[in-house]
C-alpha cells in the first residue's frame, strides 16, 4: 500500500512565531486521521497548509493524485492546485456557512463541484443530488430547500454530500462536529463512518474532542504549541499515552 | 430621415437661472471664445474627454479587442451624468468618435427616451458631429439594453452601457475570487444559477443579461439585453464595446467571434416568442414591448426598436 499524502518537516511561520512546525506524517489511501489538541496548538493552520490554502514557509507536502503521480504542493502551480481541490480533494469546515452557498438550494450545492467538472445534463445532476441527500439521511425532498432552512446537523450532512459528490480520495475536514449537540454529533459521526468506509476517501480531521478520534480515526496525531507530540495508532495513544500533554487530554476526557 | 443633424455650436445651454443665451458656455468667460474658429467654438476638447483620457481609453479597448470577453480596468472619470446612466458607455464613445462620424443613441430600443436623447444631445454638442435614428446610417451606435433589429454591418462600432460587467457577481462578492475563476476558467458556478432557474421555475428563467462564452474562453455580461438579442453577438460583423463606469470595466466582443450562451445539455439556450405581432407595424420577427393603454387592462405589444417599427411602416405606405 502506497501512501496519497507525504509531509515532511512542515511548518508555517506567522511573523517571528512557528504556527507548526517539524510535522513529518504519511496518510495511505482510505485512512482516517485525527489530530488531535488543544485551541491554539496550531492544528487548523496545520490542516490548511496541507490543503494549499496556507502557503507552508519550510517543508514540503506531496499528494500522489489517482494517475499515480506526485505532487509538491509548494512548487505546483495555482492552475494544478485548484484542479486537484476541484477534482481530489474535498474540505469540510467548522461552519457550515463558510463551505456551503446558503443563497442557493441544496439541489445546487451538491451538484456545484460536478458542474465544476463538466457536468451539463440537468436531469442527471439532480437525479445525482437526490441519491446524496438520501446517503446523508437528508432526504431527496428537501432538494430545493436552500440550506439556510436546514438544522446545523443538517447542514454539516449538506456539507459532505457536496464534498463526496465527486468521489474525491482525500478529504479535510477541520471540526466539522464544533457545533453540534451530542446526539446530533453521534448521529453524525456514525454517518461519517460509514460513508468514509464505503468510499475508501481518506480523512484529515481536526478535532478537540478525543471521542470523536476514538470513534472515527485509524490513527492520531497530538499537538501541542504547534508541534506533534505524540503521533501513533488512537487506541494505543489514547490506552497508552506517553507524553504528558497527552496524559492530560486523555486524563479530562469525562467519563460517560 | 435625419434627425437633429449638425449640431454645431448651438445659441445657448438652456439652464436653470437664466445665463444669457448669446454663445456657447465656456469655463474661461465670455471672451475667451470670442476668436475660437466657428466650427470648434465649444470650450471643451472634442468629445468632451481630455485627450489623454481617450488615449487611456483606447488603448483598453485594444486589449479588450486582443482578448475577447476579458475585463479590462480602466480610469473612470467623472461625467456630466450620474453612474448608471451610461458613464462607461459615454466614455468609450467619446474616446472613439470621430469627426466624420455618424451617432445613434438607444434607450431599451427607443431613440426618443430621456437618456438616447441627452447622450445624442450631448455628443451634437461636444462633437458636431452628424446624428441620425436609422440603425443602417450610424457609424457608432451606443446602446443600452438593446441590439437593433436592423442587422449590423461590418465597419460599425456598438457601445453596450453595463451596470455590472461581472456575469460571477451576485454568486461570488469578491473581486479576487471572480478574476481567479476567469483565470482558470472555473465557471461551473454559473451554472449554479441556471440550475436553480430550472429548479424554481422549470426553465431557464433568466430573460436579460444572459452569460455568454466569448470566443470558448472568457464568461461574459452581454449587458442587460434581452436573451431575444443573444444570437446577434455571435458572428456579429459589427465590433461589440461594453463600457462600464462605475465598476471602471471596458470589454469586447471583435467582429466575426463565436458568443455561446450558456445552457444544459437537456435544457438548451431559447429566446424570448411572443404568440402575436407588432400592432403598430405587424412584424413577426423583433422584439415586442407590452403596454398598456388604459385602465381597464387593455394593452398592446409593439416594437421596442422605434427605427425598425417606423422604417417598416413608412416602407408599407
Amino acid at each position: 500500500m502506497k501512501p496519497i499524502l507525504q509531509v515532511k518537516q512542515l511548518a508555517k511561520r506567522y511573523g517571528d512565531r512557528y504556527g507548526c512546525r517539524d510535522v513529518n506524517f504519511e496518510l495511505y489511501e482510505g485512512e482516517v486521521l485525527c489530530i488531535v489538541g488543544e485551541s491554539g496548538s496550531g492544528k487548523s493552520t496545520l490542516l490548511a497548509t496541507l490543503a494549499g490554502r496556507l502557503a507552508a514557509d519550510e517543508g514540503e507536502v506531496t499528494f500522489r493524485d489517482a494517475n499515480g503521480d506526485w505532487h509538491e504542493l509548494s512548487t505546483l502551480a495555482e492552475a494544478e492546485r485548484r484542479r486537484l481541490a476541484r477534482t481530489e480533494w474535498g474540505f469540510v469546515t467548522q461552519h457550515a456557512r463558510d463551505g456551503l452557498r446558503m443563497g442557493v438550494s441544496a439541489g445546487a450545492n451538491v451538484s456545484e463541484r460536478l458542474m465544476a467538472l463538466g457536468h451539463r445534463h440537468y436531469g442527471q445532476l439532480r437525479a445525482t443530488a437526490a441519491e446524496w441527500l438520501e446517503k446523508v439521511e437528508i432526504g431527496a425532498e428537501r432538494l430545493d430547500d436552500p440550506p439556510s432552512r436546514f438544522s446545523g446537523g443538517m447542514q454539516q450532512r449538506l456539507q459532505i454530500a457536496r464534498n463526496l459528490v465527486t468521489r474525491p480520495r482525500l478529504v479535510f475536514m477541520d471540526e466539522p462536529t464544533g457545533g453540534l449537540d451530542v446526539s446530533v454529533q453521534a448521529r453524525f459521526l456514525d454517518l461519517l463512518r460509514r460513508l468514509v468506509h464505503e468510499s475508501g476517501v481518506a480523512v484529515i480531521m481536526v478535532t478537540h474532542d478525543l471521542g470523536v478520534a476514538r470513534l472515527l480515526a485509524h490513527r492520531t496525531l497530538v499537538m501541542q504549541q504547534g508541534r506533534v507530540v505524540e503521533a501513533g495508532l488512537t487506541d494505543q495513544i489514547l490506552d497508552d499515552p506517553q507524553h504528558p500533554y497527552t496524559q492530560l487530554l486523555v486524563s479530562s476526557i469525562v467519563q460517560a | 430621415m435625419k434627425h437633429s443633424t449638425s449640431c454645431k455650436p448651438q445659441t445657448g445651454l438652456h439652464r436653470e437661472g437664466g445665463r444669457a443665451a448669446t454663445g456657447p458656455y465656456s469655463p474661461y468667460g465670455e471672451e475667451a471664445h470670442s476668436d475660437a474658429d466657428k466650427a470648434s467654438n465649444w470650450r471643451y476638447n472634442f468629445g468632451y474627454l481630455d485627450e489623454n483620457t481617450k488615449r487611456m481609453l483606447r488603448r483598453g479597448l485594444l486589449k479588450a479587442v486582443a482578448i475577447p470577453g476579458y475585463q479590462v480596468p480602466f480610469g473612470s472619470r467623472e461625467m456630466p451624468l450620474p453612474y448608471g446612466w451610461g458613464t462607461g458607455g459615454i466614455q468609450l464613445t467619446a474616446s472613439l468618435i470621430g469627426r466624420q462620424d455618424v451617432l445613434k443613441v438607444i434607450d431599451q430600443g427607443a431613440d426618443d427616451t430621456t437618456n438616447a436623447v441627452n447622450i445624442r444631445r450631448f455628443f451634437g454638442r461636444v462633437c458636431g458631429v452628424d446624428t441620425t435614428e436609422k440603425s443602417a446610417d450610424a457609424t457608432l451606435i451606443q446602446t443600452r439594453h438593446r441590439i437593433p433589429e436592423t442587422p449590423l454591418k461590418a465597419g460599425q462600432i456598438v457601445v453596450f452601457q453595463v451596470p455590472e460587467p461581472e456575469p460571477l457577481r451576485l454568486l461570488e462578492a469578491s473581486e479576487v475570487e471572480t478574476r481567479k475563476l476567469h483565470a482558470h476558467q472555473e465557471y461551473g458556478l454559473m451554472h449554479v444559477k441556471l440550475y436553480e432557474d430550472i429548479a424554481r421555475f422549470g426553465h431557464i428563467a433568466t430573460s436579460y443579461d444572459y452569460p455568454v462564452r466569448v470566443n470558448g474562453r472568457y464568461l461574459a455580461s452581454p449587458s442587460p439585453i434581452p436573451k431575444f438579442d443573444n444570437p446577434k453577438l455571435h458572428q456579429s460583423p459589427a465590433l461589440l464595446l461594453f463600457g462600464a463606469g462605475r465598476e471602471k470595466r471596458l470589454y469586447a466582443i471583435p467582429p466575426y467571434t463565436d458568443v455561446d450562451s450558456l445552457a444544459f445539455d437537456d435544457h438548451p439556450f431559447e429566446i424570448q416568442a411572443w404568440d402575436t405581432s407588432c400592432a403598430l407595424c405587424g412584424s413577426h420577427d423583433s422584439y415586442l414591448d407590452e403596454i398598456v393603454t388604459d385602465d381597464a387592462g387593455s394593452r398592446m405589444f409593439v416594437c421596442s426598436d422605434t427605427d425598425y417599427c417606423t422604417s417598416r411602416r413608412e416602407d408599407a405606405r
